[in-house]
């Protein structure tokens, strides 16, 4: 009887580089600042880890497929090492993999590490996605780009609800805003700068009802996790992070091709939650969860994901933003980091970089941005599209 | 009796007006202000002559069997491939039996009339079924030319075989020869002519009036027992000449399309035809030609069956309208070299292998339907969809491209490339059941709403360049009041 990963596994040391448009770093560049800082974090030596995962999705414009790039820029020595990609969970997945290592007994001490280095295609926004999704959907799926695909669930969301779109739109921004005022604060973030509804609702359109300040950035970076189990752990230091809940949900293609879906939630996002949920015995997420850092890769994204992991009653997550529910001194600070929207999104580090923030402040030491004393953080990464997506949905604890 | 069963016409939706594009290149060419009146039908970026042959297509077989049709004869001056069979992609699109008869007829604008002549031929031969004649262009004119303003595009499409008969087929006759008006080798994007006036009173004026004369004295008919006449000439006084020449009154020559499609080509006089069938009687005789190295004419009896045929398919086709801006007329043409960036100019690798083994999903939009459940799907699928049923393997064929939909949700897209930003795109539910996402086209923002309905059409959804592809799939166009 699978009894799942809860207390099992222990995070003893984690890394993130600062995140931007790293014209002069490569992908070698970030990926040994993420490591180091996380072995100096965990105070252990490179030659301690046993086993490592790399995460990366756009291997053409980046470091090419396979783990090799990991293993040759950091000389592990002939250890397994293995690449995985699952879109934007990339990064959740890399550390799903090293935890269930851990876990099964196969290794004391392994790496999770996801790096990706999106600002060399010569242009804005995520590569052409024709590439992206195989040889015949180039041919049959529209013309869709990762704002545009976004974009269509806040279109089908003020339909539902009947809200005016420019009222819609407003609400939007305040999470914007919010994650600005984050981002602000943390060093290590891309866009450090604070910003108004108003500077929101006046950006150019990207992609019909979204603004720019609706989307995340695009940007490079990369982050680590040392992975161990609780005894060796308590070796290394006290503060050290136990993981209580790991789900990912994949789409079944209902979404997009059966009439059931409502246009409004992210399928994959609740059956993810749900799970993870009773994997960490959370009974009430809106009184348990003490932070979240979710994927905010479109304002509309964190809104409906407030309401698919149950945080927000269907149709209501409006009340709780212009509530301040989810602001830094909210009830359940979200994106305390600056999120995706100000961090950009380097594909295969975001789950990491997640993970990285609510390490912090599980431990109290996330400076300026530090929430009051939270028991449970939740990271959250949605891949793909809407009605097409790949969840991962982690709960950690002290 | 053998004849024509039924026929569909398409006119893109947008018109360029003649006195703009004088407005803007009278500067250079003062002389073509005379053309410079009415509008002419433009084919929006992701139309062409073969996307436009297949739409007329579509209309003319609403009614019909697509498996009763065993020959595609496809007419242009405009095709897309000078080797890839045109007529078998749209043989492909149309879900036709991999069993028809297809040709691309081209190289003349007599095109036309020879693929329906040939339709008839087929029909009559013995070999069974219905054949298809489909004519349509879609040509390129320079910058400030007489056939910029002269040209423009369409699409008519006429089904003939065994059945209720709209017009029957009494006769024909061909003037063939050499009469260089235009010409154009496998090397040029545009085709050169000789001097206008000469084109207007030697070709026109004369090829057309000597088939029509030889058709009539080969029949042993008076011009005066001709109910209509049909022939393409975009000039006015030409018209009247040949008119008193054949000795018929000038209000039975078929009025031109020339005021507002524009000389389309091959199909211009099957155009022509189908607005004559839309105001003609049973016992009508019609004489149609075409003009082009040479010229064409064929003797047509209308049928009892007309009275029953649902007609007003000609004003249906015209009443879509928008305009279009010329400067976007000439991007469009690629007249003009436009800046479309890195991401436009990235176009991912067409699998040819893929695009034969699911030639059927992606031409023809032919989906699968669940025998145990019922559910329909696009694309096809081996396992059920619907979550309740998940069964294996037991899927029947089900087509798409003739279902309407219902616009579940659209965006507006300035990130993705498109040659008419910004990208729309939005998921269809189709009547019936089936869900998919589409680009849609033919709209813009301000016309989309939630719920609305949209009907399927087949058009170039990109075109790879570096590689000779076009990528032909299906877009959804919503169905806009005053007009559908």
């Amino acid at each position: 009887m699978a009894t799942g990963i809860k207390d099992k596994v222990a995070i003893v040391g984690m890394g993130c580089t600062k995140f931007g448009e790293l014209w002069d770093k490569g992908a070698e560049d970030l990926m040994v600042e993420a490591f180091k800082e996380a072995i100096e974090d965990a105070g252990i030596e490179p030659k301690e880890i046993q086993a490592a995962w790399l995460a990366t999705c756009y291997e053409e414009i980046n470091i090419g497929k396979s783990a090799m790039p990991l293993s040759t820029t950091l000389k592990f020595p002939f250890i397994p090492v293995t690449r995985v990609e699952n879109l934007c969970a990339s990064g959740t997945e890399a550390f799903r993999a090293a935890c269930y290592a851990v876990a099964s007994g196969a290794y004391d001490v392994v790496l999770a590490l996801g790096a990706e280095k999106l600002k060399d295609t010569g242009y804005g926004g995520l590569p052409e996605l024709s590439f992206t999704f195989g040889t015949r959907n180039r041919v049959i799926f529209p013309n869709v780009t990762a704002p545009g695909a976004f974009a269509m669930m806040a279109t089908r969301y003020f339909a539902r609800y009947g809200i005016d779109p420019e009222e819609g739109r407003k609400t939007l921004a305040r999470i914007s805003v919010k994650s600005h005022h984050n981002g602000a604060l943390n060093p290590k973030a891309h866009l450090r700068r604070k910003i108004t509804v108003e500077d929101v609702l006046r950006a150019p359109i990207v992609a019909w009802p979204l603004g720019l300040y609706d989307c995340c950035g695009v940007s490079d970076g990369a982050a680590a996790a040392i992975i161990t189990t609780p005894d060796i752990a308590r070796g290394l230091r006290q503060d050290f992070v136990l993981v209580k809940a790991l789900q990912v949900a994949v789409t079944s293609g209902e979404e997009l091709m059966y009439q059931g879906w409502d246009g409004t939630h992210v399928e994959s996002t609740c059956r993810a939650a749900a799970r993870a949920y009773q994997e960490a015995g959370v009974k009430s997420p809106r009184e348990e969860i003490g932070v979240m850092e979710l994927h905010d890769c479109f304002s509309i994204t964190e809104l409906v994901t407030y309401e698919d992991l149950g945080i927000s009653p269907r149709g209501k997550a409006w009340e709780d933003v212009n509530s301040g529910f989810f602001d830094l001194d909210g009830q359940i600070p979200c994106q305390p980091d600056g999120g995706l929207k100000c961090f950009g999104h380097p594909i295969g580090a975001s789950g990491l970089r997640m993970m990285y923030e609510v390490y912090k402040q599980l431990q109290g030491k996330a400076g300026e941005r530090q929430v009051k004393d939270p028991k449970l953080g939740l990271t959250h990464n949605l891949g793909g599209f809407p009605p097409h997506s790949v969840v991962s949905v982690a709960i950690v604890g002290r | 009796m053998i004849g024509i069963l039924s026929y569909g016409v398409y006119i893109p939706r947008y018109r360029l007006s003649r006195e703009r594009v004088y407005a803007s290149m009278g500067w250079f060419s003062p002389a073509t202000r005379g053309y410079a009146k009415g509008e002419k039908a433009v084919a929006n970026y992701d139309e062409d002559g073969l996307s436009m042959g297949v739409e007329a297509a579509r209309v003319c077989l609403e009614a019909s069997k697509r498996e009763e049709v065993s020959g595609l004869y496809f007419a242009s001056t405009s095709l897309p491939y000078l080797e890839r069979q045109n007529s078998a992609i749209m043989a492909s699109a149309l879900n036709l039996s991999e069993h028809v008869e297809t040709a691309d007829m081209t190289g003349s604008l007599r095109a036309g009339t020879s693929a329906l002549l040939a339709a008839f031929d087929a029909a009559v031969s013995g070999r069974g079924g219905k054949a298809l004649a489909v004519a349509s262009d879609c040509r390129l004119a320079k910058v400030a030319s007489a056939q910029e303003h002269l040209s423009g595009d369409g699409a008519a499409a006429f089904l003939v075989g065994e059945g209720d008969t709209l017009a029957t087929l009494h006769g024909s006759f061909t003037v063939s020869c050499d009469f260089v008006d235009y010409r154009r080798t496998t090397k040029d994007d545009f085709g050169r002519s000789w001097e206008e006036r000469w084109i207007r009173d030697m070709g026109y004026g004369r090829l057309i009036q000597e088939a029509l004369s030889g058709l009539l004295k080969e029949q042993g008919l008076s011009a005066g027992s001709l109910a209509k006449v049909v022939f393409p000439c975009p000039y006015p006084a030409v018209r009247k000449k040949i008119a008193t020449r054949l000795g018929i009154d000038h209000s039975r020559v078929q009025e031109g399309v020339h005021q507002f499609v524009g000389d389309a080509g091959v199909a211009t006089p099957l155009l022509m035809l189908v607005s004559a069938l839309e105001e003609s009687e049973p016992g009508d005789l019609i004489a149609v030609a075409s003009y082009g190295n040479g010229a064409q004419a064929l003797l047509l009896k209308v049928e009892e069956c007309i009275r029953d045929y649902p007609r007003g398919g000609w004003e249906r086709a015209l009443s879509r309208r928008a305009e279009m801006p010329y400067e976007k007329y000439m991007a469009f043409k690629e007249m003009v070299p436009l800046e479309v960036g890195i991401r436009g100019e990235e176009v991912a690798p067409t699998a040819l292998s893929v695009l034969w083994r699911e030639r059927k999903a992606i031409l023809g939009l032919v989906g699968s339907r669940c025998k145990k459940c019922g559910t329909p799907v696009y694309p096809p699928q081996r396992v059920c969809v619907n979550p309740e049923c998940k069964a294996i393997d037991e899927m029947e064929e089900h087509p798409f491209a003739h279902r309407t939909g219902k616009l579940f949700t659209f965006t507006a897209d300035n990130l993705a490339f498109s040659m008419d930003p910004p990208a729309l795109y939005g998921v269809v539910d189709f009547e019936g059941g089936g869900r998919y996402w589409f680009d849609l086209t033919d709209c813009a923002l301000s016309d989309l709403k939630v719920g609305m309905e949209v009907k399927m059409s087949f058009r170039r959804k990109y075109v790879d360049k570096n590689r000779s592809v076009f990528g032909y799939f299906w877009k959804a166009v919503p169905v806009l009041g005053g007009g559908e």
